[in-house]
């Protein structure tokens, strides 16, 4: 089977631009993703775009050519962009397209997300009586998680400010501005233990990649990122997952994060400890110090020690969200995944600035999780 | 004078709940593969059986992990009081049958602790305009109700 391997990113910056439609906004991400890679948009043989707030994605094609290209829309909650990705490479692998796009675009209005819990097949009651959201379950996992394996507050904090801290050297990010762990540990708590500063919130932004044969990235590039595994699981029974009135008791069932990263390791032939850089979803600071062991980075307990060494920073060992994460960054749904590929492709071409890591790193990672329970994880290497 | 009460939803819990006959939950279990579902639930999502028959979950378990809500969640589908206060949720585990989400009467996160022992109760979650209380189904911690 023909590998895929990403030859350009795009990304438009995650924020908020009054007036401006996410389609605008996508074709933006498009034409930078080719510009990176060198090629045209009629040489684009097919493509997946996902988005939350677009019905119809595919009208893309409206403000890039009407080429007639195969664009097919996709929507996977967060883990969207990870779906969009994995078609993406899978029309190449399979040899139905040369050169392929992946393109995630979103436009949230302000304030938590608020649906109709009939639209996750929960019954009204559940959102009427206020239990129909998502930071609950943050919120109580985390609560359970510091309580089992001896994670502090400050280590929530520490987290925060890493992200925060490393948004402000990104000029794409949302959140520039720096906080110390006391300024965020001084934040209104929204969520016991979760507190204001430890929250990402929805907004707007959009990304692309170009995608080619491994065996024509020659013609395009001279530094092609490989796309090493995709994986995408839904949650088991028995495992505690976001909008659940109630799960069985019983063993305890893995969340689809370990099933989907155990997947991916197996397929990429590549084990946790070869990562040198990784983009977990950081929906709260809870999140990425969960993820942190959900993805095999280290062992559940460990994160405590790990973040006060500064092991998660850009000059650490193993950095985490580099570019900020879902904190610094916001979270516009079907971008989201996009935003952290195009991350890591720079940290593997050794083009990321003021945010590079050290040495020359050869494999990144990156890791969605959402309702109602689906985990996307991709391998990336040079 | 009494206070008009009606459930936030019929087959949730039992109604009307008395001193003699306390509030129990209303779950289903599955006749082929006895898998215990809350909500009750048509379907099996552990051996897709159609079958199943009713059961009244215990009014007793332990609290598994909460967490609080600071901020007014967004309305629809929140219909509680306009004017907000915070409230707690949690999941007890109610042992042998499944782990239920449910609000918390104790309001004060520093006065929860996993494990502790909590018992069902209903309480009105908002009041409508023509004054009938609505109920839902809460737990609140036991041991104050012994000490
Ligand atoms: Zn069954």
């Amino acid at each position: 089977m023909t590998e895929a391997v990403i030859i350009g990113v795009g990304l438009h910056p995650f924020g908020r631009f009054a007036g401006k439609p996410a389609l605008d906004m996508g074709a933006d991400a498009v034409r930078l993703a080719l510009a990176d890679a060198g090629v045209t948009w009629p040489q684009i043989q097919g493509g997946y775009v996902g988005s939350y707030e677009v019905a119809n994605p595919d009208a893309i094609v409206g403000r890039l050519g009407l080429t007639g290209v195969p664009l097919r829309g996709v929507f996977n909650g967060c883990a969207t962009a990870g779906t969009a990705v994995a078609l993406a490479a899978r029309a190449i692998e399979t040899g139905e397209h040369d050169l392929t796009v992946a393109i995630g675009m979103d436009k949230h209005p302000r304030g938590a997300f608020a649906a109709d819990p009939s639209v996750a097949g929960i019954p009204a009651w559940y959102g009427q009586t206020g239990m129909f959201l998502t930071t609950h379950f943050f919120g109580m996992k985390i609560n359970r998680y510091m309580h089992d394996h001896g994670i502090s507050h400050e280590t929530l904090a520490r987290v925060a400010s890493k992200n925060f801290g490393n948004a402000a050297g990104n000029d794409k990010a949302w959140r520039r501005t720096p906080l110390t762990p006391e300024e965020i540990l001084a934040s209104p708590v929204l969520n016991h233990p979760l507190r204001q500063f430890m929250y990402c919130g929805p907004n707007e932004g959009a990304a692309a990649l170009v995608l080619c044969r491994a065996d024509q990235a020659h013609k395009y590039t001279s530094t092609p990122v490989r796309v090493r595994a995709t994986a995408l699981r839904s949650r088991r029974l028995g495992a505690f997952e976001v909008q659940s009135p109630s799960f069985p008791v019983g063993e305890l069932v893995e969340s689809p994060t370990v099933d989907a990263s155990r997947a991916a390791y197996e397929l990429a032939g590549i084990g946790p400890e070869d990562v040198d850089v990784a983009q977990l979803q950081d929906t709260d600071a809870g999140s990425e110090v969960i993820h942190m062991a959900e993805n095999g980075l280290c062992k559940d307990g460990e994160q405590e020690r790990l973040i006060a060494e500064g092991a998660t920073t850009i000059g650490g060992r193993l950095p985490v969200n580099t570019d900020g994460g879902l904190l610094g960054n916001g979270e516009p749904i079907g971008a989201s995944g996009l935003r952290q590929i195009h991350e890591i492709v720079l940290q593997l071409r050794g083009t990321a600035g003021n945010r590079q890591i050290s040495g020359t790193p050869r494999v990144g990672y990156t890791h969605l999780y959402g309702a109602p329970g689906v985990s996307a994880v991709t391998i990336l290497s040079t | 004078m009494t206070t008009a009460q009606r459930p936030v939803a019929e087959g949730l819990f039992t109604w009307p709940a008395t001193e003699s006959a306390p509030p129990r939950l209303i779950a289903s279990e599955c006749a082929d593969c006895g898998l215990v579902s809350f909500p009750s639930a048509a379907d099996c999502v552990r051996c897709a059986s159609r079958e199943s028959k009713e059961r009244l979950l215990s009014d007793r378990g332990t609290l598994w992990t909460y967490t609080t809500q600071g901020f007014r969640p967004p309305s629809p589908p929140y219909d509680g009081p306009a004017a907000f206060e915070p409230y707690t949720v949690g999941y007890v585990e109610l042992p042998g049958e499944l782990l239920v989400e449910a609000r918390l009467t104790e309001p004060d996160p520093d006065r929860l602790r996993i494990g502790q022992d909590m018992r069902l109760t209903l309480v009105p979650y908002t009041v409508q305009d023509d004054g009938t209380e609505v109920m839902t189904f809460a737990f609140a911690p036991a041991e104050e109700e012994t000490s």
